[in-house]
């Protein structure tokens, strides 16, 4: 076989792909060869001179070309000095040694000349316990330097590369890991080398310093205690930390994190999150996370949590005991009759959605329950034809296409951007459909700027022109994606919401949905590796689908005899009072500006980790635990059903979502209440035909993953998390099993609102209910901002800097006007403003 | 020369047509290969070899000219670019032509800013006079060429360094392979060649590969310029047939003219500090790339630095080493913490503070350095502290016995600095 490679490495035969760097081959093997400038991640450099090792190649006869062999048989090797084996490839018949005396010496010497320059300040190093320096150190180095200290340099110790992330120089053993990972991995090169010799330093060349979502991932791969992050450094040490698994609270990719959580003196003996770093799946987040997540825990330690049941009385709210709240809570639900709605945000996990919907639909006999915000359709469709199980956008390359219509994914989903792009690194085509440049177009040679509000159109025509032949001349740029579309080997298509109704979103769903199925019996859809992935813009979007927070859908998408209410109704007989009672389960819907106020209800529930303005208004407020302090599960895009665990101890008396619903369903005449989520799941893995042979247990299984990173080894320690605790599992889409039908596309009307039309988009850090408690990215927080053209501001008389108010989702914002040719004519961007749906007209209010 | 009319008058770029008119680009590396020219850069890889490592399938390829110029006591490609610069363009070009490239590249340090002048007015006479541009001498060959100042960095004179530089990016050499020949400028198929072996490359074509061989010995043909400098009575740089013994350089009439002041040979660097310093016995040696092999040294780019009696060695060794630690990139651990070490060492062993336990140290860490790190600056590091430890132990020993202290240190001796 020509695609593997035969070699041994310390008397030990393996065969490894061809193309494996000696460097991997021995970890393989369990043979590991220390490193510090190689990450498995990133193309070897060979710099730090650590993996030196003996290699030796078999000697071929200059004329026949045949191995020459020694008199016992065996082939003649020649060994030419030390190389590098991260940078070496292995190669037919290579010997690698790695225990002679002068490899043993070489380690010895490097690390020597490492601890020259270095200050051994690790008993107040936050690496100290998971540093590979110091590792490495104890199992290769000689144990003592003739090195006189006092000949040492001395260098700044607390360089901020900006805000978050800081730089001790002194400790910095210029791997260039994290250059590398800017560079290569995540293309943001704020930071680099700079100067030469012993004084090469890294340093930030971007303002705000270190601009770049992705920072916090220097001080994981950083091989010794250089960088680190604002809110951890000299926090706690390592080995003091408790691992705790857990899940992305923001975007639907499913990233795995891991909480570091300590016990301490200063807040009572309770578990205190610490930091939050990543876990790996390779499937899902590799091991990279984006800045929201990691400083997000902030939140936990919020004074203003809510901690006890609070009831109005005479106006006030006042804090209950638990039984009067519930009681309170079930005796008024009931009262209502079927004037009664259920609204959920879809940061709550599947137990809590599973049983909130029971709670209406069983408990009081009411299918008005749906997700409060919804903006983006076709979870019906990918129920379908979503991305199929067993795929890894890590396997996207060569031949294969990938289309991203309607969303700006670096802001929206770092990690599909990121996965996105490297795949297209690999060689796969992007299409990216779009009413304006986003950041994906740089990677992408089919780049469609519609106009707005031709986004069906312009999907409808891709999807047309994918059923004709390829074309060679004369292509129009449409035709021309098509092409690549249909000639690729694997397809994936992602779709949001930006600019985009929600109806208009379901038409794009359902286009894509055929796209993937023109091929009929061997369409794209069903196969690993293709499919759909809805841009949900939530963690656990994907999960409300499955469980049913739907007027129309019950769990497992079945059809609702009689569809409820959707939230726009709800909210509107809210108003008119022909709604009664409302329950919001982690919901703000006054503050989002989706309803004006309380109107005419007679009672209204939220359940909510802080008093939020909706909240403010009602008549009993529910303290919920977050997902830091309980279990539970939560489904991303690509429908991956994710165990998280609980890392800190409750605050206050919140209780967990699924209980207190559990409490209350109990009170309207349901069952007693299961007393474990895990029984929760059983339940509605029960409901839930999708999550057949789903368990916790089942969750929670592990496989060994590759690249080894992470794991407490020598080499890649405090890199991430390992994952012990649940790769998770994905549910199939329809068409894995069997032919899907094409799906009726509705004509969704497009008539443009005004001349120039405002199109929200995306930002990262964008105000959150958790995200808010990070003080230390506040300054990072996308301010409101109104982008337009030069063209189009002079025709509205707006100039560069100015602040203007404008409507957004019905209430006046002030932004400040930023021109931008990147800006379509006729468009203006909002940016850093609550979502809002669709295209409106731009007005700017006094 | 520098004038593009004086150097057509004396046959300037006639090579340059005969190579476009009568050879295919393959036929010019077979005549450059049959010369047996070798680099000048002081690792001496034969030029025709290097230029047919590069592949032949169409594409963007580029030939760097490297004036880098910084090892320590070389000068002569700075005065063959003030000089003489047309003899290095029509290399350049024929060099271009044999490897299908169309645009090439001069690299100078950035202290040359001023001489580079010279060749600035050259390559514009060029392009005024259509030898560089489009359709050159009425055929389809194109070609274009720019110069380029460095900020002034030895390292940048490797050429993985040089080409980072030229890039834009940091001054850093990457680890080989992929070797320029595959992966060089902005990735694509480069050759990086002295300024030194380009010039010889015309008169090569006028007359032939024999008669270039007829010239020098039989392993390194050809003539070499040696950049003579140190306490010598004329210094300066030379132009010698290889094979010219080192003692003839030193002494003789038309070279060095012997020691200055009439004082005792000392010691002879034949490499500029990149090679191991030789004592008097190699002065018998014969001026060839394999000439100082049985002395242990090699001739580089032969600058040759002579110090008579009156040298401090363990100074002397200190002065090099200071310089490659101030120009060692800092890329890999061996070279950049290394070189700061021997320094430090060698600093304090100089200034009569060091003990016989720094010596073994210093020894200790240079035999460390060899043979790990990732460029050859490495390497040279360890050339000054080696050799002069092998040749002049008692130096090194008489000071670490605190017996004699900072002797005839003439001039101002570097500091150790960060
Ligand atoms: C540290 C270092 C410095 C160098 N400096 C120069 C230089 O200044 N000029 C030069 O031509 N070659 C220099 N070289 C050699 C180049 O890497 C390269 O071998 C040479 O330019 C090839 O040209 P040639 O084959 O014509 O000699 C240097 C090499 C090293 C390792
Ligand atoms: S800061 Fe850390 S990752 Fe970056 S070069 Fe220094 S040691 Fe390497
Ligand atoms: S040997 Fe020195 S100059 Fe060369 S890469 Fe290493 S640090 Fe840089
Ligand atoms: S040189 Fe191979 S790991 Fe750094």
């Amino acid at each position: 076989m020509s695609d593997q490679v035969n070699l041994t490495i310390d008397g030990v035969e393996l065969s490894v792909p061809n193309g494996t760097l000696v460097v991997d081959a021995a970890k393989m093997i369990e043979n590991p060869i220390p490193v510090f400038c190689y990450h498995p991640k990133m193309a070897p450099v060979g710099m730090c001179r650590m993996c030196l090792v003996e290699i030796g190649l078999p000697v071929r006869d200059r004329n026949s070309g045949e191995p020459v062999l020694n008199d016992d048989g065996t082939p003649q090797v020649s060994f030419r000095g030390l190389q590098t084996a991260c940078t070496v490839q292995v190669s037919e018949g290579m010997v690698v040694r790695t225990t002679t005396e002068v490899v043993t010496k070489a380690r010895e010497d490097v690390i020597e000349f490492l601890l020259t320059s270095h200050p051994l300040d690790c008993p107040i190093c936050d690496k100290g316990g998971e540093c590979p320096l110091q590792n490495l150190t104890m199992e290769h180095g000689k144990g003592t330097s003739r090195m006189d200290y006092s000949l040492k340099m001395k260098l700044d110790k607390h360089v901020p590369l900006g805000e978050l992330i800081y730089l001790d120089r002194e400790r910095c053993i210029q791997c260039g890991r994290c250059v590398r990972f800017q560079e290569e991995i995540v293309d943001d090169p704020v930071i680099r080398f700079h100067n030469r010799g012993r004084s090469l330093e890294i340093v930030t060349m971007s303002d705000p310093g270190f601009d770049s979502y992705w920072s916090g991932n220097t001080t994981d791969i950083c091989p010794v205690g250089a960088l680190t992050t604002a809110d951890f450094r000299f926090g706690a040490r390592p080995w003091e930390l408790t691992p705790v698994a857990t899940l992305s609270p923001h975007c639907p990719s499913g990233a795995n994190m891991t909480f570091s959580t300590r016990r301490e003196a200063k807040s009572g003996g309770r578990s205190v999150i610490k930091r939050i770093m990543p876990r790996q799946n390779e499937p899902v987040n590799e091991i990279w996370i984006s800045d929201r997540d990691r400083f997000v825990h902030h939140f936990a330690d919020a004074p203003d949590r809510l901690k006890k049941p609070l009831m109005r009385k005479n106006g006030q709210l006042v804090e209950v005991e638990w039984g009067e709240a519930l009681d309170a809570v079930a005796g008024k639900l009931q009262q209502s009759g079927t004037a009664v709605a259920g609204l959920s945000g879809d940061r709550v996990s599947n137990e809590d959605m599973f049983l909130f919907q029971k709670l209406f639909r069983q408990g009081l006999k009411s299918h008005n329950i749906d997700l409060a915000n919804r903006r983006l359709a076709g979870g019906d469709v990918v129920a379908k034809v979503g991305i199929s199980q067993g795929s890894n956008l890590l396997n996207l390359g060569q031949g294969d296409a990938i289309v991203v219509i309607a969303s700006d994914l670096h802001e929206e989903v770092p990690v599909w951007w990121l996965r996105v792009k490297q795949a297209a690194q690999r060689g796969a085509e992007l299409v990216i459909l779009n009413l304006r440049p986003t950041r994906l177009d740089e990677c992408s040679r089919n780049v469609i700027h519609y106009q707005p509000g031709q986004a069906i159109a312009t999907l409808r025509q891709l999807v047309n022109d994918a059923k004709v032949a390829a074309a060679d001349a004369d292509n129009s740029p449409i035709k021309a994606a098509a092409d690549v579309i249909m000639q690729a080997n694997n397809v994936v298509a992602f779709y949001g919401a930006e600019g985009l109704t929600y109806a208009e979103t379901d038409a794009v769903a359902r286009l894509l949905a055929n796209l993937l199925l023109i091929k009929n019996e061997e369409a794209y859809a069903g196969r690993p590796n293709n499919g759909l992935i809805p841009v949900w813009p939530h963690n656990n979007t994907q999960g409300a689908w499955d469980m049913g927070i739907h007027p129309a859908l019950e769990p497992g998408y079945k059809p609702a005899a009689k569809p409820g209410m959707r939230a726009n109704e709800v909210y509107a007989a809210a108003q008119t009072g022909a709604l009664k009672a409302l329950f919001l389960l982690a919901a703000d819907p006054i503050g989002d500006g989706l309803m004006a106020g309380r109107g005419q209800l007679d009672f209204l529930v939220v359940q909510e980790l802080f008093l939020t303005e909706t909240a403010a208004q009602a008549d009993v407020v529910l303290p919920a635990q977050s997902w830091a302090e309980r279990e539970g599960t939560f489904t991303s895009g690509e429908r991956r059903v994710q165990r998280y665990y609980p890392a800190i101890q409750p605050v206050g008396e919140a209780r967990p979502d699924w209980q207190i619903l559990a409490q209350i369903g109990e009170r309207v005449g349901l069952e007693k209440p299961a007393f474990a989520a895990s029984l929760v799941f059983r339940d509605l893995a029960k409901a839930v035909p999708q999550y057949k042979g789903m368990d916790y247990r089942a969750l929670a299984r592990v496989e060994k993953q590759w690249p080894d990173v992470g794991g407490d080894d020598l080499y890649y320690g405090g890199n991430a998390y390992e994952n012990r605790v649940g790769l998770g599992m994905q549910w199939p889409a329809a068409a894995e099993s069997g032919a899907v039908d094409h799906f009726e596309v509705a004509d969704v009307d497009s008539e443009l609102p005004g001349k120039v039309v405002v199109v929200r988009t995306a930002a990262l850090f964008t105000p959150g209910t958790l995200i808010n408690h990070t003080e230390l990215l506040q300054a990072r927080m996308a301010q409101p901002t109104l982008i337009i053209q030069a063209a189009d501001a002079a025709k509205l008389q707006l100039a560069q800097g100015e602040k203007v108010m404008v409507e957004v989702a019905g209430r006046g914002v002030e932004t400040a006007v930023r021109l931008s040719e990147d800006t379509p004519e006729g468009v203006a961007l909002l940016r850093g403003v609550p979502y809002q749906a669709g295209l409106t007209e731009l007005k700017v209010m006094g | 020369m520098h004038k593009l009319e004086v150097y057509r008058a004396n046959g300037g770029y006639e090579a340059l047509q005969k190579v476009l008119n009568e050879y295919q680009p393959g036929e010019v590396i077979d005549i450059v290969k049959a010369s047996g020219l070798r680099g000048r850069g002081g690792a001496g890889f034969p030029t025709g070899l290097k230029w047919s490592f590069i592949p032949k399938a169409p594409g963007e390829k580029y030939i760097v000219v490297n004036s880098d110029e910084s090892e320590m006591g070389t000068f002569k490609d700075r005065e063959l670019l003030e000089k003489n610069p047309h003899q290095v363009i029509e290399g350049a070009m024929i060099a271009a032509y044999a490897i299908g490239a169309k645009q090439i590249y001069n690299y100078m340090r950035g202290e040359f800013m001023g001489i580079g002048q010279h060749f600035e007015e050259a390559l514009k006479a060029c392009y005024d006079a259509g030898i560089l541009g489009d359709n050159i001498f009425g055929t389809d060959f194109s070609c274009r060429m720019y110069g380029y100042y460095g900020a002034g960095a030895y390292i940048c004179g490797e050429e993985t360094a040089l080409l980072s530089s030229l890039q834009g990016d940091l001054g850093q050499p990457w680890s080989k392979p992929p070797f320029p020949a595959i992966e060089g400028l902005y990735k694509k198929p480069t050759v990086v060649n002295n300024t030194e072996t380009l010039a010889n490359v015309p008169p090569i074509i006028t007359n032939g590969a024999d008669w270039y061989k007829s010239i020098g010995t039989a392993q390194s043909p050809g003539p070499k310029i040696v950049c003579l400098s140190g306490h010598v009575n004329n210094p300066g740089n030379y132009e010698v047939e290889m094979g010219m013994t080192f003692h003839e350089l030193v002494y003789g009439e038309n070279y060095g003219g012997g020691i200055r002041g009439g004082k005792k040979f000392k010691a002879l660097l034949p490499s500029g500090g990149s090679g191991p310093v030789v004592k008097e016995d190699a002065l018998k040696a014969p001026i060839t790339y394999e000439g100082l092999t049985p002395y242990g040294s090699t001739v580089g780019s032969a600058s040759v630095v002579v110090m008579d009696e009156t040298t401090d060695m363990v100074w002397a060794a200190l002065k090099m080493v200071h310089f490659f630690k101030h120009e060692s990139c800092g890329k890999c651990t061996p070279c950049r913490e290394g070189t700061f070490w021997m320094e430090r060492l060698l600093h304090r062993i100089y200034e009569g503070h060091g003990t016989e336990q720094d010596l073994e140290v210093l020894q200790s860490v240079a035999t460390q350095i060899k043979g790990k790190t990732l460029c050859a600056l490495g390497e040279f590091a360890v050339n000054p502290v080696l050799s002069t430890i092998r040749h002049f132990f008692d130096e090194y020993k008489a000071k670490v016995q605190g017996g004699q202290k900072k002797v005839a240190a003439k001039t101002a001796v570097p500091t150790p600095t960060d």
